[in-house]
């Protein structure tokens, strides 16, 4: 039988890049350090070469899944020849050795992008740049060659692959790792900048100018990332939830609170020249998150639905490969962040005590996730039993950290740099603080039920909204706002957004569980939901039961939902999908169950509302990114 | 003034000792509430003559070893030559308690790989098991004289879990 040989050239680039990355990596910064030019001019073309490899790369692992080559191991665990070619190609990174490849891919595209746009910077801070990232494209490759490479023959090939697991086949799904890795992997950059200036010696406000564009530019594909992987679970799982505090979910949304801090605080370090051990610090950490988040799921130390296959050999390399990347760095903080001077002076009152605080609740409150998410490994570890910690512990402790962060931000904006009037922010905001007390009266009342939890929601949401108009009129009458102006708007009312979502959803949401059969009728939420009819249909690799549900309100029918219950081909666990109807205030939601006696089935049916407004937020949030990013002032910069 | 730049490092450095050590552990692996208790009675029909029963009750005053195990299983064929061995050994009556499984496949599987029970147990809808916090097969009790649970493995036995673990303890446990 005759075998390819592309797979082959795919193995072989990795090999080379390997090869470029340790040029990459080890050359400029000794180059750097000894003051060799003709080392330090290595690091773009090296790391141009690297891109290349990597693209070449993973565009054969595509190509493998593309033409079915169920001669490579990792096609055959992942993909069949029934499965629709879009998820053939969402199958590339649906297992751990292609998810890998595409983390180190999107890594050298990122350093990339640093290489092209960073003409105007100083050819010294360039070479340490990209030759941190070289380094760390050296572990990771030195990891996927040794223990994880994905273009491992399986020979005799298999006739037909195992095919991916259904829950994967989706389009929600199919995008959330390339965002979430492009948000992680993008911290290495600002981790990059922050280690280049250390070992510069040079700490100053021009590291944080440029770091900011980059870590913003993370920061978004991370938040429409983790918000695709919370929405996905909403509407795929069948039960309506949209976070659980799994251990995987935690390692997306810590390195988020991190680099919500990080790019707050460079924004003060670039302004004011403060705050620039802390921002240092906060780089490191932010991307040791990532690297820590890939650790956690890929090692076996922790149960969760979303784990990977594990192998204690890859938990080996990559503790390894996290200690010497993180290890190092700390200790070079260690040894050089002391040797920083000082930035402006500020007074208790000022924005930048605000900022701090505001830095401060959110360290902690990652600080919380993370203690909760390594919990029962302390425990395991110190052999004081076996334990899991779950929503309770999370909820307890992460939201009360949380509501002085949230109270905070509709304050700081107003509050002047280097000192302001305690007075002057009173006279300022007592307008939203009514409208923050209004509201929060009003509409737990309004929605049927009022307690103190979900008044704080609307207190806190509605204060910042009412806080960010404010602003907003101000600024009008002053003149054109700047982008970043806006891009801070829509973020800050973006988190206010998120919230009146969850506190909606939480508080006010109906779920029954209902037996139906043809012709019967359950309400919820105000709407009547009639079953018609349930009957087999046919999927290009799957069987399924769908049922025809009518949604009314008043005696009169507005839509007809089809949740299905599916039979995949490849898959002895029954799919289910949901059927939504969704709208601006509220998603009816619609699960079909197991069949009982009398030709009548188990249905799940959900009101809830608002719950858009959840993933709404998150997208205002990156919205508010984009527009910081595509501020003028960095505009000005590129064109020169 | 210095110091508080190395405390980032060593609170890493604490944290990855703790995750070196995790990975040496598995976290799904959740230990037997039952050790030193009584073992849950039960009363289910055989698996070679359904018209006899068996109950734990008829070995009260011996010490005795519970293998769940189900044709089924793929790992169960890993640990059936230990089980093997230990039925040649004669240290102690071996019953098998066949869990969620059919009647004709469990007894066509031990014909072809021969049988290690004194006899089987039919656990057909996994109550049995429910009682026994049976969550993944195979599993193994060993029970001794006054029908109190004293060891529980959770996996396949090898040969050091028989040597090292089992026989040691069925041994003292005679002794009682």
């Amino acid at each position: 039988m005759e075998y390819s040989m592309i797979p082959e050239i795919g193995h072989f680039a990795l090999i080379l890049a390997l090869g470029v990355s340790i040029i990459q990596g080890a050359l400029p910064l000794i180059g750097a350090q000894q003051g060799r030019r003709e080392w330090l001019v290595l690091a773009r073309p090296a790391t141009q070469i690297s891109f290349v490899l990597l693209a070449i790369s993973f565009a054969i692992l595509a190509w493998c899944f593309y033409v079915n080559d169920f001669s490579v191991l990792y096609v055959a665990e992942h993909s069949n020849s029934q499965l629709p070619t879009v998820y053939r190609l969402g199958a590339v990174w649906g297992g751990h050795e292609g998810s890998l490849l595409l983390w180190i891919f999107l890594l050298t595209g990122w350093a990339f992008a640093v290489a092209q746009l960073s003409k105007t910077l100083d050819e010294f801070m360039v070479a340490r740049v990209l030759g941190v990232l070289g380094l760390v494209a050296t572990g990771l490759l030195l990891f996927v060659l040794a223990t994880s490479n994905p273009f491992e023959r399986l020979l005799p090939a298999a006739q037909d692959g195992r095919s991916l697991n259904p829950l994967l086949q989706d389009p929600g799904l199919v995008f959330h790792p390339p965002m979430l890795y492009m948000g992680y992997v993008g911290f290495s950059v600002a981790f990059a900048f922050a280690i280049a200036s250390l070992l510069s010696g040079k700490l100053d406000a021009a590291w944080a100018r440029w770091s900011r564009p980059w870590t913003t530019t993370a920061w978004i594909f991370l938040t429409l990332g983790i918000a695709l992987g919370s929405w996905w679970a909403y509407y795929e799982l069948g039960w309506g939830g949209w976070w659980f505090w799994d251990p995987v979910e935690n390692a997306s949304f810590m390195p988020w609170l991190i680099g919500t801090a990080l790019l707050h605080s460079l924004a003060v370090t670039e302004k004011r020249g403060g705050f620039k051990n802390w921002t240092v610090l906060l780089a490191i950490i932010a991307f040791s998150m990532s690297l820590l988040g890939t650790f956690l799921v890929r090692s076996g130390v922790l149960t969760s639905v979303h784990a990977f296959a594990t192998d204690p050999r890859r938990g080996i390399f990559i503790l390894i490969l996290l200690s010497l990347v993180v290890g190092s760095s700390l200790f070079l903080y260690a040894l050089r962040a002391p040797k920083s001077t000082l930035g402006g002076a500020f007074s208790l009152m000022s924005r930048e005590t605000l900022m701090l605080l505001g830095n401060v609740f959110l360290v902690v409150a990652a600080g919380s996730v993370l203690l909760g998410t390594l919990y029962p490994l302390l425990i395991d570890a110190l052999n004081l039993g076996k334990i899991s910690v779950g929503p309770p512990y999370f909820n307890a402790v992460f939201v009360p950290i949380m509501v002085p962060a949230l109270f905070l931000l509709a304050i700081g904006p107003w509050a002047n740099w280097k000192s302001t009037n305690l007075n002057a922010l009173l006279k300022r905001l007592w307008l939203a603080a009514v409208v923050a007390v209004v509201a929060a009266i009003l509409i737990p009342r309004m929605m049927g039920e009022f307690t103190i939890l979900t008044a704080l929601g609307f207190l806190l949401s509605f204060w910042i909204i009412a806080s960010g108009v404010l602003q907003i009129i101000r600024q009008f009458k002053a003149g054109k706002p700047t982008r970043s102006f806006i891009g801070m708007q829509l973020g800050h009312i973006g988190i206010a957004v998120f919230v009146i979502g969850v506190t909606m959803v939480g508080a006010y949401q109906e779920e029954k569980d209902v037996r139906m059969a043809p012709g019967d009728i359950v309400s919820v939420g105000g709407y009547q939901i009639r079953l018609l009819e349930v009957r087999p249909a046919q999927g290009p690799n799957y069987q399924a039961t769908r049922g025809t549900f009518e949604l009314g309100r008043h005696g009169k029918a507005e839509e007809v939902l089809y949740p299905e219950k599916r039979n995949y081909d490849s898959s002895t666990m029954p799919m289910t999908e949901a059927a939504i109807n969704a709208g601006l205030t509220r998603d009816i939601y619609i699960s079909l169950g197991e069949p009982l006696e009398g030709n009548a089935w188990a249905v799940r049916v959900y009101y809830k509302p608002f719950v858009d407004w959840i993933w709404g937020g998150c997208l205002l949030m990156a919205l508010g990114g984009l527009f910081a990013v595509l501020d003028k002032r960095y505009r000005l910069r590129l064109k020169k | 003034m210095k110091a508080k730049f190395v405390i980032p490092l060593i609170l890493f450095i604490v944290l990855v000792g703790f995750l070196a050590v995790g990975l040496n552990r598995d976290p799904r692996e959740v230990p037997s509430p039952l050790i030193n208790k009584p073992a849950p009675a039960f009363k289910v029909s055989q698996l070679a003559d359904p018209s006899t029963s068996f109950s734990p009750e008829d070995l009260k005053g011996q010490v005795w070893v519970l293998n769940v195990w189900a044709s089924w299983c793929v790992a169960c064929r890993e640990e059936h030559p230990m089980l093997v061995e230990m039925s040649k050994s004669q240290v102690a009556p071996l019953i098998g308690l066949d869990y969620k499984d059919k009647r004709a496949d469990a007894m066509e599987m031990l014909a072809r790989q021969g049988n290690p029970y004194n006899l089987s147990a039919f656990d057909n809808d996994g109550r049995v098991g429910i009682n026994y916090g049976v969550y993944g097969v195979p599993e193994t009790y060993v029970i001794d004289k006054a029908g109190i649970i004293r060891f529980k493995q959770i996996g396949p036995i090898t040969k050091e879990v028989l040597e090292k673990s089992m026989y040691p303890i069925i041994a003292q446990l005679k002794k009682e």
